[in-house]
């Protein structure tokens, strides 16, 4: 089984790489945009099939390591 | 300079590049220095002060301090620190410290999205606790800085309580003490500690500040407080 983590700052914590980003469409006038947060993605390669096993280890992952929560938020897919 | 019997024991990690002009400040000043590696399982017994020094720590990979916070090391570090024992972060160190929770807040990418390497003013905030003793509040030091992510970062809950236990040290002004902010850090905030005033962290690099030759010696005064027992 995958886990493809996404990683992003929270909402009200200013994004300025997806300031800058925004700013770089909006002068090449790619103009129907209203926001944008650039995050990053981990993919997890796991040597479980069981998906509550797999969510309850991952998750556990992003707490202690992959996410700093003070700043960021995660989601967690598993395919 | 006269020779102190201060001990202070430095932290090196892999990619760590601050540890000798930390362990030749503190050594101008008097003080006996050591440096441990990261995979030392204990702290030196007779050290009164640990420095976690500048760098980039295992590639600052993930995130800056992110993989440090788990180096055996730390370990140690942190019972000494809930021990009382005082602990300085510079830099990259402010950002181990923060990563491993012995700090409040956070560092995210300067708001400019650069690496900053100049010299700014700081001027003191809170001087009741052993880092800026020698200093008076509201007295502005020039110190250099040298970062990409020293965005200082903390909700307004614990920003609240930063102020009331007066947990921050130092503010980045302009040479009149004005506040002029030069990476989006939230307050203009470029130094806290903890509560119980033990634990230091700044993005600013006093011990590059030893020289008025190489542009200021005022770390001088700003590491003399941790030379008295």
């Amino acid at each position: 089984m995958k886990a493809i983590i996404n990683i992003s700052l929270k909402a009200g914590v200013l994004d300025s790489q997806g300031k800058a980003v925004h700013h770089a469409l909006d002068s090449l006038d790619f103009d129907g945009v209203k926001d944008v947060r650039v995050g990053k993605q981990i993919i997890l390669q796991l040597d479980t099939e069981d998906k509550t096993q797999a969510m309850t280890e991952v998750t556990k992952m992003c707490e202690d390591l992959l996410a700093n929560t003070v700043i960021e938020e995660y989601g967690i897919e598993l395919v | 300079m006269q020779k102190s019997n201060i001990k202070v024991t430095i932290l090196q990690f892999p990619g760590t590049n601050c540890e000798y002009d930390t362990q030749h400040a503190f050594e101008a000043l008097g003080a006996t220095t050591e440096i441990i590696w990261h995979k030392s399982e204990s702290i030196p017994n007779d050290t009164n002060l640990l420095v976690v020094a500048g760098g980039f720590s295992y590639g600052d990979y993930l995130r800056s301090g992110a993989i440090a916070k788990f180096a055996p090391v730390m370990k140690a570090l942190t019972q000494y620190a809930n021990k009382g024992g005082k602990v300085l972060g510079i830099c990259n160190g402010f950002q181990v410290l923060t990563e491993a929770g012995l700090l409040p807040g956070a560092l995210k990418r300067n708001e400019s999205l650069h690496f900053i390497s100049r010299h700014h003013h700081l001027k003191v905030i809170n001087n009741d606790n052993v880092f800026l003793e020698k200093l008076t509040n509201s007295s502005v030091v020039n110190i250099p800085i040298a970062h990409h992510d020293g965005n200082y970062f903390i909700n307004e809950e614990g920003l609240k309580e930063l102020e009331k236990n007066n947990q921050i040290l130092l503010k980045y002004t302009d040479e009149n003490g004005e506040i002029q902010n030069p990476n989006g850090s939230i307050e203009s905030i470029a130094g806290v500690c903890n509560k119980e005033k033990n634990v230091f962290g700044l993005m600013p690099h006093p011990e590059r500040a030893m020289e008025s030759l190489l542009g200021s010696d005022d770390g001088v005064k700003m590491l003399q407080g941790f030379m008295e027992v």
